[in-house]
């Protein structure tokens, strides 16, 4: 596989008000390498979920792009309290954020199923008290 | 249906994006639940909501669309409206409720599609 073109980013766990910096970020670099909208669009909205339960659940984290010239992957890294059924959580509706996230406008348990929506893979690494690693794959 | 159009039907003030209510639009949602924004919504340019967090507009971003409606005279902070502005989104502002302010847009030709 060729080298890949990779950015980083922490996620500030702190500030709700930040989340989606990453993302916004993400999404203008995509741009400039003139990748098709459609996936500039899937990549940066599967990301803008994760970077939002990172802050929402996890006291952030990190990100991690990776633009191959057949894929984009996401890699999406925290040291949060972990998903306990991550069958349940990828379900519709499901959420465990509090009210007042669902104040904000989040929390409607969309977040995991619009990650899958928008990916063509996504694989959910998970441990209680330890973590968890989200990989999504777009292909190009 | 003109962004200058959806702010005289609304009797909406423009709080930025003046030099861009000239642009087109062709669909509209309305939506409190930026997930189900990001959800559901597949071209659609303008978003009427009631939130003013700033992650409306990162969500709106993300969606590409042109046009936000803040409904029931809500009014976002300075720093949502740079937010606004940097990405190139207008913002309106109206005292009319989410259902009205929708109906209003529908009736005169501007379609929800999907959302």
């Amino acid at each position: 596989m060729a080298d890949a073109i990779k950015f980083h980013f922490d996620v500030d766990g702190d500030n709700f008000t930040s989340a989606g910096e990453a993302s916004v970020k993400v999404k203008k670099l995509l741009r400039q390498l003139n990748i098709d909208p459609n996936i500039i669009k899937r990549v940066s909205i599967a990301m803008y979920e994760g970077e939002i339960n990172m802050v929402i659940h996890a006291n952030g984290g990190s990100a991690d792009i990776l633009i191959y010239p057949e894929k984009i992957v996401i890699i999406l890294e925290d040291t949060g309290p972990g998903i306990e059924n991550i069958e349940l959580a990828m379900q519709e509706g499901y959420s465990t954020a509090k009210d007042n996230i669902r104040s904000l406008g989040f929390g409607a348990g969309m977040g995991l199923p619009n990650m899958k929506r928008y990916t063509d893979k996504i694989t959910i690494d998970s441990t209680v008290g330890k973590g968890t690693k989200i990989t999504m794959e777009v292909n190009l | 249906m003109k962004i200058r159009t959806i702010a005289e039907l609304l009797n909406a003030k423009v709080l930025c994006g003046e030099d861009r209510l000239d642009n087109d639009v062709t669909s509209a949602c309305g939506s409190d639940m930026m997930s189900d924004v990001l959800a559901y919504v597949k071209e659609q340019a303008v978003l009427l909501t009631g939130l003013v967090n700033p992650q409306v507009v990162r969500t709106a971003e993300m969606m590409d669309m042109r046009c936000i409606v803040f409904v029931r005279g809500k009014k976002p902070s300075k720093e949502v409206l740079d937010l606004a502005d940097e990405a190139g989104i207008v913002v309106l502002s109206t005292e009319e409720r989410m259902f009205t302010a929708c109906g209003a847009l529908y009736k005169n030709g501007l379609p929800g599609k999907e959302c």
